[in-house]
């Protein structure tokens, strides 16, 4: 078991360098010189070509990219152009709300998608299947900022239940974290719960025919325990894999919720940097959440052996 | 009622009997006919734009700003004639007629839908008949498309817009490359699968140019899942352009862009929200649509690929 989760482990170290590549060749392939921009509008070339130095940009491209993986590493993304602080620094200020919204819109849309599916899947073809299966369409089609200031204007300006944008940092206790995520979570999770509900369906639609079920049934089980015992058991690799790759989506739909709710998290800081051409700050955030997504889902793979016993390495 | 050709009928009948009971299946579809009406009507509207009771989307109108829908007021005509104008949808902060920007909206959008989808299956297809078809590139271009597809695609968009001046040419190339891995991907697979048939075999026997064998028998068993994944690709670029352009990161803000309206209208939201209504609808209904067409068309035209979603 171990060897596996090591071997996987090293199985993403080229995707991981890949990216890495790609996201560095995307600095050089800039038609403006970052060495110009942080010197300013009022920089004489000396001044230009002194920065350029420092950066180490007029030195040959193998060894500035050798140079900066060893810096990406360490974990040294350089200084941001825009905020003239430390990369590393801006991103750790700012992880706080991003992986809040995140977890929290994980956990509503598993709760919510698995049943929601589950359920489509036993009445299959009744007016319950139907509507979930109409909400998976929807949701995939409305976009997340739609859905977001519809949100807003019904449960935060005409109900008054809800504040309307911010957010709260959690050490300054749950309940004003928890309500100032209630919106952008629920917002977040449309299109996270119409994929997670819609392969819900499927997989369980797929089992629900198999000569286990048929057993089940036979030897009394309650309707449930077949649903939960038996049949949602068995399809709940491909239901675990969907949420692994609909991390991807949460991504995007983080950096525009962000923006919605005014949260200060990593999607503002990629918003605001990719508006103030702010390259090290582009880079590190791509970096981050690529390397989020490559692990969530080698967490995923991993996740296979202990959810079906089939499954051996 | 005509009775349907059984699935045996149909692959012994002729190519274009085979092709008239495609057609009857989609039209057959739910799913397909809602979404190709909705489309064709956005579609109308957007090219009819200047005959639907429009404006100058841009004009900018400081003493009329922030009116809700309904407005009404008048327009002198060079010739001192007077006529009323109703702003049906109301204006913006700068005094535009949403009506207007909303239909001329629908341009833009559909525009960049079906480019962004062209595009894509269009460089996709190349490269993955390449990497399906040539040993040594596979490995190379493969990698590539991993690492590309390891960045979440808004992110990867967000980088390539980051890297050139905003424009409509910058947005469409931001959309297009995280969805060229999709398709490479695709095409590589069916092209692995083709290559094994007993024909792709024969024709090889008898010594048939790689390019013709390419164009002749591998191309033809990629068009149907490439359709269908095209029109995906199509919802989700509008999609794409609407949020690009939302985060002030699009095309440029006078361009009437559902994204663009709905950006506009952010600061002042709280007191109209007919700013964001309106486009808002439309984005949805449009990419809905799609959506729905893409699922039929999946279906009809690739029950393989049906059963694995």
């Amino acid at each position: 078991m171990l060897a596996y989760v090591l071997r996987r482990l090293v199985a993403t170290i080229p995707v991981m360098l890949i990216v890495a590549v790609l996201v560095f060749l995307m600095l050089r392939l800039t038609p403006s010189d970052p060495a110009a921009i942080i010197a300013g509008d009022n920089a004489t070339s000396e001044q230009v070509a002194e920065i350029r130095k420092n950066l180490g940009l007029d030195r040959p491209i193998l060894t500035q990219f050798v140079i900066w993986m060893r810096k990406t590493l360490q974990g040294d993304f350089g200084e941001s152009f825009y905020f003239k602080k430390q990369v590393t620094e801006l991103i750790l200020d700012r992880v706080e709300p991003t992986l809040s919204l995140a977890l929290v819109t994980i956990v509503l849309a598993v709760l919510v998608a698995v049943p929601l599916g589950v359920v489509a899947a036993w009445r299959h073809g009744g007016w319950l299947d139907r509507i979930v299966m109409g909400f998976a369409v929807l949701g995939f089609s409305v976009p997340v900022f739609v859905i977001g200031y519809l949100l807003i204007y019904v449960f935060a300006i005409q109900l008054n239940w809800l504040p309307v944008q911010g957010y709260q940092r959690i050490g300054l206790g749950v309940g004003g974290w928890l309500q100032r995520l209630v919106l952008p979570a629920l917002t977040l999770s449309v299109i996270y719960i119409a994929l997670i509900a819609r392969i819900t369906r499927t997989s369980v639609l797929e089992v629900m025919n198999e000569d286990y079920i048929r057993t089940a049934r036979a030897k009394g089980q309650t309707e449930g325990r077949v649903l939960i015992r038996h049949a949602l058991a068995n399809a709940a690799v491909p239901i675990v894999t969907v949420i692994g790759l609909g991390v991807a989506l949460l991504i995007g739909g983080v950096v525009v919720t962000e923006s919605v709710y005014t949260i200060p998290g990593l999607g503002r800081l990629t918003v605001d940097a990719v508006l103030a051409r702010d390259y090290p700050t582009i880079q590190a955030v791509i970096l981050l959440f690529s390397f989020a997504y490559v692990l969530i889902n080698l967490a995923v793979d991993i996740a296979y052996t202990f959810l079906d016993p089939r499954i051996r390495y | 009622m005509t009775i349907e050709a059984l699935p045996g009928e149909l692959a012994r009948a002729s190519p274009a009997a085979r092709r008239r009971g495609t057609l009857r299946a989609l039209a057959r579809n739910p799913s397909v006919v809602i979404g190709a009406v909705i489309v064709a009507f956005l579609a109308l509207v957007g090219l009819l734009a200047p005959l639907l009771g429009t404006i100058d989307p841009s004009e900018i109108n400081p003493a009329f700003r922030n009116k809700r829908p309904g407005a009404e007021r008048t327009i002198r005509e060079s010739d001192g004639k007077e006529t009323a104008f109703v702003h049906r949808f109301g204006t913006d902060s700068l005094g535009r007629d949403v009506y207007s920007r909303v239909v001329y909206g629908a341009r833009v959008s559909l525009l960049i839908g079906v480019t962004v989808a062209v595009l894509a299956v269009g460089i996709g297809l190349f490269i993955g008949l390449i990497a399906g078809y040539i040993r040594w590139a596979d490995g190379v271009v493969m990698r590539t498309m991993d690492g590309l597809m390891a960045i979440p695609a808004i992110l990867l968009a967000m980088g390539v817009v980051s890297l050139s001046r905003a424009g409509l040419v910058a947005v469409i190339i931001a959309i297009v490359v995280p969805d060229i891995p999709r398709v490479v991907r695709l095409v590589r697979a069916t092209v692995l699968t083709i290559r094994e048939e007993p024909y792709v075999e024969a024709a090889i026997t008898v010594g048939t140019p790689t390019p013709t064998l390419l164009v002749r028998h591998v191309l033809p068993n990629t068009v149907a899942p490439l359709i269908v994944q095209g029109t995906f690709i199509c919802a989700s670029a509008i999609l794409i352009e609407a949020i690009l352009s939302f985060l002030g990161i699009g095309i440029p803000p006078e361009t009437p862009t559902w994204g663009n309206i709905m950006a506009e209208g952010r600061p002042l939201f709280r007191v109209y929200p007919h700013n964001i209504f309106y486009p808002g609808v439309c984005l949805a209904m449009a990419v809905l649509a799609i959506n729905m067409l893409g699922d039929g068309l999946r279906d009809t035209l690739d029950p393989r690929f049906a059963k694995r979603v």
